[in-house]
């Protein structure tokens, strides 16, 4: 992995929903600075509302940031840009009317691949997530995990760059999620993407991570980057070593405190989202 | 015994008992009719009847007629639906149209708005005009509210992760908000097919020149009334074709 290289460049990037006065009026970042490297895999884990799947948003172009940059290459972020930066949601984003092959492929049509290469790019991910035989299947025919990797599958198949998760395990149940966790460390450790993966688990984040932004309650900026000095693939075993234990109680003494504080406000103020 | 195989057995339990339902009203009918000295004026004989429709088949006399309801009912029918999918595509386009015109034209749609045909009847006179303006008005207000439905509330998600892969406004329409709402759209124009038929057969029978609706007053005014039920039993069957019809082309698009 090369690290000098910068991939994403956020530039004292601030977001807030309404204008100031107004009642429903919040700022969910402030003043964040971050680069993240070319090829790492970069874990944002903070406290509900802390403005980390605001910050993802803003990289890819779905949001923009009232005041600051991002850059993308070189170029200030101005809208979505599907050469470069692919997604994958929480939950539900396939389209129910279409089987599994054909939600791949239509993520090429809307980026713009030509036909010719749609159905091998499309069966190529496929199974490189093991969904060679869910080809035909309707979303709703799959579980909520085989669901998520047709969603990585249909992202894969972008061939971009930069790959953009918000919490894509959050729904699953915890065995689901460790599965599809280090599946996801075997299939990215042969990929040179850069990935910014946000997270409530501070599991997942240890084990997923080249390094673990941590964000503090809202208005979030970033508290505290660990890294997560561990090559890829990461073997199921890390998490039964000590290393793990404390990277991941480390990452608990971080976040207890503003985890504390992010509840009290939602009492308050009610949910962000 | 397996859930599947008890499911069908209750179905088939129900269907029986309806069965058995319309056979007792159909001999009660004949018993009536035959032995205990209904008018026939007033109920005609179910096996004159059945004579009857087999004359009205056999010499092609309902022809006409048939030709002029089926007529209205498609003229109707493509008004109210192009109109009310173009409108309701439009409002939905914007929160804060969906939000002045929902209300309103949902407020509209339960009106009665039969009580507009004598004013039709002005515009466009006794012959067809009147009766296609009634079934196409009838049946815009559901075509319209399912249209806003359909397109109005397409899950956000969807929007958002084409809009990232890069999809084009056209993309959007063909491949995301066009499927998203088809299902909901079909059943407003499921129902719209439904309720112009009845408008239609409804306004033929109160003023007309000709028609299905139309022949069966006539018949009723000429007391020729087991005639009258040959063609009722007539129209019922062709509204039953047409309504399977409608439901099975809906079913059959929405079980993707």
């Amino acid at each position: 992995m090369t690290t000098g290289d910068v991939a994403v460049h956020v530039k004292d990037v601030s977001h807030e929903f309404g204008e100031p006065g107004d009642a429903f009026h919040v700022q969910a970042l402030q003043k964040t600075t971050l680069d993240i490297r070319r090829g790492e895999l970069l874990c944002l884990i903070g406290p509900s509302g802390c403005g980390k799947s605001t910050l993802l948003n803003m990289i890819g172009g779905l949001l923009l940031p009232s005041s600051g940059t991002v850059e993308v290459g070189h170029k200030a972020v101005r809208g979505p840009l599907p050469h470069d930066i692919a997604f994958v949601f929480q939950e539900n984003a396939l389209f129910p009317w279409c089987t599994v092959l054909e939600n791949v492929k239509l993520g090429m049509v809307f980026q713009g691949v030509p036909k010719s290469e749609h159905d091998g790019r499309a069966r190529k991910s496929l199974e490189a997530v093991g969904l060679k035989d869910f080809m035909g299947h309707y979303p709703a025919q799959l579980s909520g995990g085989m669901r998520q990797r047709a969603a990585l599958a249909r992202a894969l198949s972008l061939e971009t760059g930069i790959l953009l998760m918000d919490e894509p395990f959050g729904a699953l149940d915890e065995q689901t999620r460790m599965i599809l966790g280090e599946d996801l460390s075997v299939l990215l450790s042969r990929t040179d993407k850069t990935i910014v993966f946000v997270t409530h688990s501070l599991g997942e984040a240890v084990f997923l991570a080249d390094r673990v932004a941590v964000f503090s309650a809202r208005p979030g900026y970033i508290k505290e980057i660990i890294e997560i000095d561990e090559p890829h693939p990461r073997k199921p075993g890390f998490v039964t070593t000590e290393k793990f234990a404390k990277l991941r109680n480390m990452l608990y003494g971080l976040l207890h405190e503003e985890i504390r504080k992010a509840v009290a406000q939602t009492a308050m103020t009610g949910p962000l989202t | 015994m397996s859930a599947a195989s008890q499911e069908r057995r209750s179905k088939l339990a129900s269907r029986a008992v309806q069965a058995g339902f319309l056979v007792a009203l159909l001999a009660l009918w004949y018993l009536g009719t035959t032995f205990w000295g209904i008018s026939p004026l007033l109920l005609p004989n179910p096996v004159r009847v059945w004579a009857e429709l087999k004359d009205v088949i056999a010499t092609g006399e309902f022809l006409p007629d048939l030709k002029v309801t089926l007529s209205e009912l498609a003229i109707a029918f493509a008004i109210s639906s192009t109109s009310g999918i173009t409108l309701g595509y439009l409002i939905s386009r914007s929160p804060y149209l969906i939000r002045v015109f929902e209300p309103l034209v949902a407020g509209m749609y339960s009106v009665p708005i039969i009580l507009f045909l004598p004013l039709y009847v002005l515009f466009f006179g006794l012959g067809p005009g009147s009766k296609i303006a009634l079934g196409a008005t009838i049946s815009f207000f559901p075509i319209v509210l399912n249209t806003i439905a359909g397109f109005g509330y397409v899950e956000k998600i969807f929007v958002t992760a084409a809009r990232s892969m890069g999809a084009s406004d056209y993309q959007m329409f063909r491949y995301v908000l066009l499927p998203a709402a088809f299902p909901v759209i079909l059943t407003g124009l499921r129902i719209g097919f439904t309720i112009t038929l009845l408008a239609i057969l409804g306004s033929e029978t109160i003023a007309s020149l000709a028609g299905l609706g139309h022949r069966i007053v006539h018949l009723a005014e000429a007391m020729e009334t087991a005639r009258m039920f040959a063609y009722i039993a007539f129209v019922v069957a062709i509204a039953a074709t047409l309504n399977t019809i409608t439901s099975s082309i809906e079913r059959r698009a929405k079980r993707q």
